[in-house]
């Protein structure tokens, strides 16, 4: 019996979400008392560092550098019968969830994609309605594959590294073939942001921007947007949080410009703090922020940017 | 080209979430319905465009009760040729996922359609059942899809930016912003729906491992503090004493 939990590596590096991931399947271990053992992909550098929270085995298998569900699918299935898993705990990121399904097939497993906590019993709770209320969900059956959605806990690193050590797994070929693959370096992808800049219709086109930018560059945040600017193309379709673009659920989100309609709440609202800047008293993101600045954000914004540049060079 | 578009009816975005029955069950008292965006907006119509283009048909399909065939009726009217229904509750993704499998098996699917997940219960989970089930490849957050001959071109969503893949048919695709553009149904649409056919089948019995037992509404946010816009200096410092977030 074990718990496996799969660890995403980006470029051969673990983000937090593998961390979390970790840390959660290292937890419900020691909860239902078993061991965790961490599998991964690659060649299993810098892999040590997850053992420290809380995993006592890293296995790592390196067949294949495909990141096609199929093959991925696979070999966690194969890890996690050669570990006689019960549970195994992966990162609810896009490849989290283009697998979770196929693994729960695989092992006839129950599955709960983007947990929000740890098991209770044969229980789990996540987000449902965009943020807008948890389920609990009952599981049955021995086996169970559960993704934990970023930001859920903080992992801590108490242990000791860890020494990967290789499996043999038999890969699958794959049928899908990457063409290209382009992503930008240094930036935060949205879904993993601690901090995000936000703005909407009130920056009045995107031409004013800057502000926007100079203010993330300070907090080292990502910038995200509201529904109409992506759609009128003053902002990439990427940056649009809401019911129908991302959710997110930073430590801090900044909104400057945005009314907080209830889809965009929907979105944002499990953010850890909210900042909202906006003219209108009147706008309903008021009600949804912990902190509220009630005036032009042209002056504000400006103001708000100096005023961190001077926390940050104490 | 046989392209099968799976459709789910989600609550209306501005619905109130609330919730009877001990708080086990949705409260549908009042609650508009509508198609899932993800679905409506980008999966069907990037479906009826590929047909458009290539010829084949679009088959839409839903598994949920008779009260379903509303939304069913408006992928007719936007452009789907044919519907099906499975006549059950959507108890779990996986009741969800092996009723469509078994549909698409059957009925030699070229491309099989979802939305990136449902705005309801946000599970991502029925599109990548379905193709462990057909033992098919599975195309996530497209967000361009150009098809020519047996191979189709996507460009999907990752984290941070897009990789351009290519696989041929048949396969599995969750559609994401930026597939196609809404398309909103004409009268003669609406009239032709009501002719179209919509077959309803019986569902096969799963037995599903995770099923919600019960809800929780998180409490609302405490009073907001309102801060002196010409003093930044104390939003910064309430951002790192109070919140302890920067
Ligand atoms: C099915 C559906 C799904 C949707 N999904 C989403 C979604 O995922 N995400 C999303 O964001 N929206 C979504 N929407 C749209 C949503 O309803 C709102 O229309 C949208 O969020 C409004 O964007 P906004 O706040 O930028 O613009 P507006 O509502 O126009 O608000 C602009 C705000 O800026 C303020 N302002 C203007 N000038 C200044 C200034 N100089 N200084 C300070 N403040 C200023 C105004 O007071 C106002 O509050 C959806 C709608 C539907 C119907």
């Amino acid at each position: 019996m074990s718990v496996l939990i799969f660890a995403e590596a980006k470029k051969g590096e673990y983000k937090k979400n593998a961390q979390e991931a970790v840390y959660y399947g290292a937890k419900l271990a020691s909860q239902v008392g078993t061991e965790a053992i961490v599998f991964t992909i690659g060649d299993g550098s810098n892999a040590n560092e997850l053992g420290s929270f809380g995993a006592s085995k890293i296995w790592f298998n390196n067949n294949s550098a495909s990141t096609d569900s199929q093959v991925v699918s696979a070999l966690i299935a194969q890890a996690a019968s050669k570990a006689e898993a019960t549970h195994v705990i992966l990162s609810n990121t896009a490849l989290g969830k283009s697998i979770a399904g196929r693994i729960a097939v695989k092992m006839d497993a129950s599955l709960v994609s983007g947990a929000n906590a740890l098991p209770e019993g044969s229980s789990v709770t996540k987000g449902v309605f965009s943020g807008k209320a948890v389920a609990k969900y009952n599981l049955s059956g021995d086996k169970h594959v559960i993704s934990v959605m970023g930001n859920s806990l903080q992992p801590e690193a108490t242990g000791a590294a860890g020494i990967p050590e290789e499996i043999s797994l038999d890969a699958p070929a794959s049928r899908v073939t990457v063409v290209e693959s382009k992503t930008v370096d240094g930036v935060v992808p949205l879904p993993e942001a601690e901090l995000v800049v936000s703005a909407g219709r009130g920056m009045k086109g995107p031409e004013n921007w800057g502000i926007i930018e100079d203010l993330a560059k300070v907090l080292g945040a990502t910038t995200a947007c509201s529904r109409p600017v992506a759609d009128t193309g003053w902002r990439p379709h990427h940056e649009h949080v809401g019911q129908t673009g991302v959710a997110i659920r930073p430590n801090l989100y900044i909104a400057a410009g945005i009314s907080g309609a209830i889809q965009h709440l929907a979105g944002v609202n499990s953010s850890k703090t909210i900042v909202v800047i906006n003219k209108d008293p009147e706008a309903p993101f008021f009600k949804a922020a912990d902190y509220g600045v009630l005036g032009d954000l042209f002056d504000i914004v400006p103001k708000l940017t100096a005023a961190l540049e001077k926390f940050k060079a104490q | 080209m046989n392209l099968l578009v799976c459709i789910s009816k989600t609550p209306e975005t501005t619905a109130k979430i609330a919730f009877t029955d001990g708080d086990s069950k949705f409260n549908e008292e009042g609650v508009q319905y509508i198609m899932n965006p993800y679905d409506e907006w980008y999966a069907l119509v990037r479906a009826i465009e590929l047909k458009e283009k290539h010829g084949g048909k679009v088959i839409a399909i839903n598994v949920g009760p008779a009260s379903n065939d509303i939304v069913i009726r408006k992928a007719l009217a936007i452009g789907a040729d044919e519907a099906i229904r499975v006549n059950g509750e959507a108890v779990s993704s996986m009741f969800v996922a092996k009723q469509i499998a078994n549909y698409a098996k059957s009925n030699d699917i070229d491309i099989v359609f979802c939305g990136k997940e449902t705005i309801d219960y946000n599970g991502s989970e029925v599109a990548s059942i379905v193709a462990e089930l057909m033992d098919l490849p599975f195309i996530s957050y497209a967000s361009k899809m150009m098809v020519e001959g047996s191979t189709a071109t996507i460009e999907r969503d990752i984290e941070g930016g897009v990789e351009v893949v290519k696989v041929d048919k048949p396969f599995v695709i969750s559609a994401a912003k930026g597939l196609a553009e809404q398309r909103i149904p004409n009268m003669k649409g609406i009239m032709m729906a009501k002719r179209k056919p919509l077959t309803v089948v019986e569902p096969e019995a799963v037995d599903s491992k995770s099923t919600i037992g019960s809800y929780t509404v998180p409490q609302g946010k405490q009073e907001v503090k309102m801060i002196d816009p010409e003093n930044m200096e104390e939003l910064v410092r309430l951002l790192h004493e109070e919140a302890k977030v920067i």
